[in-house]
């Protein structure tokens, strides 16, 4: 690896992120992750219970959101942490037999915190979706060299 | 239709290690296409050994898998009173012992930390301990989550 320590500022920005999500994206991560609750796949049970349609699955954003620090740090092994709250949903709509997203999510990091003794950088992530935060307090703990 | 109440009294319960995950190495590169992972840790052994790791990385959600398959246990529970189509996800961490790798035997131990009332519905808060059993029968650890769910009372 070869992120250090010393060469990081608290606010430095470690990248941008798009990710394009589908109806059939959902289907993917449902079977994948074993998590088959209707509301992320089926219009009509979604708005059944009260939802403005299918919803992405929080852990599918959560997921995808850190694939940013996992790239920047080298080594997807070296986040030893991290942690969120979902605070808005994001809306899919069905775009099948087109070549449109049903989402798009933007993500971004900046270093949040250096730890000197224990050798990590906490990477505070910006993840929104039509204008608005869709992850609050998204946090992922990097193991530096 | 009115659901039911969720069962105070789950705070405290514990639910032991049910069935073994084995972690195989194409379930890692199902999940990782599944988060559009790209690092080639994820699938390639030759680009995951020369990182140090045994064998292919697990993304760093990929517990998530163990933990809602142990949380399952409880939300399965005919006494928990959860109706799982009123389930939100509210909070969720990752706490990592030491990487998953392909080739691992995972255990998870649910523990309910937390059950809060809110409007009609509840706030839950699960943890799972996630563990690997060495050769000399001692417990390795792997991986603490914590989940948050809001089971959601009727309106919300």
């Amino acid at each position: 690896m070869s992120l250090k320590l010393e060469e990081l500022t608290v606010g430095q920005e470690i990248g941008t992120a798009t990710i394009e999500v589908t109806r059939q994206d959902l289907v993917k991560y449902a079977g994948a992750s074993g998590d088959f609750n209707p509301i992320h796949w089926n219009e009509s049970f979604a708005t059944s219970v009260e939802l403005p349609g299918v919803i992405a699955h929080g852990m599918f954003t959560m997921g995808s959101a850190v694939q940013l620090v996992s790239d920047w740090a080298g080594d997807p092994a070296a986040v030893v942490d991290y942690q969120t709250r979902f605070t808005k949903p994001v809306l899919v709509t069905d775009t099948t037999g087109t070549s449109e997203p049903g989402a798009v999510i933007e993500v971004g990091g900046v270093v949040g915190a250096l730890d000197a003794e224990a050798r990590t950088a906490r990477i505070d992530l910006t993840v929104t979706f039509a204008g608005q935060k869709v992850l609050m307090k998204s946090q992922a703990v990097v193991k530096l060299a | 239709m009115t659901s039911n109440p969720v069962n105070p009294n789950l705070q405290g319960r514990s639910y032991p290690a049910a069935e073994v995950y084995d972690v195989g190495r194409e379930k890692i590169r199902e999940f990782a296409r599944a988060v559009k992972a790209t690092h080639p840790a994820h699938f390639d052994i030759d680009a995951a050994r020369a990182l140090g790791h045994s064998d292919l990385v697990a993304p760093p959600t990929f517990a998530i898998i163990v933990a809602q398959r142990a949380d399952a246990q409880l939300i399965e529970d005919p006494d928990s009173g959860i109706d799982f189509s009123r389930v939100v996800h509210a909070e969720q961490r990752f706490t990592h012992h030491r990487p998953i790798v392909a080739g691992d035997q995972l255990h998870a131990e649910l523990h309910v930390d937390g059950v809060r009332a809110m409007g009609g519905g509840a706030m839950i808060t699960t943890r799972a301990e996630i563990f690997a059993v060495r050769e000399d029968n001692q417990r390795e650890s792997v991986a603490t989550t914590t989940s948050s769910i809001l089971v959601r009372g009727e309106g919300q």
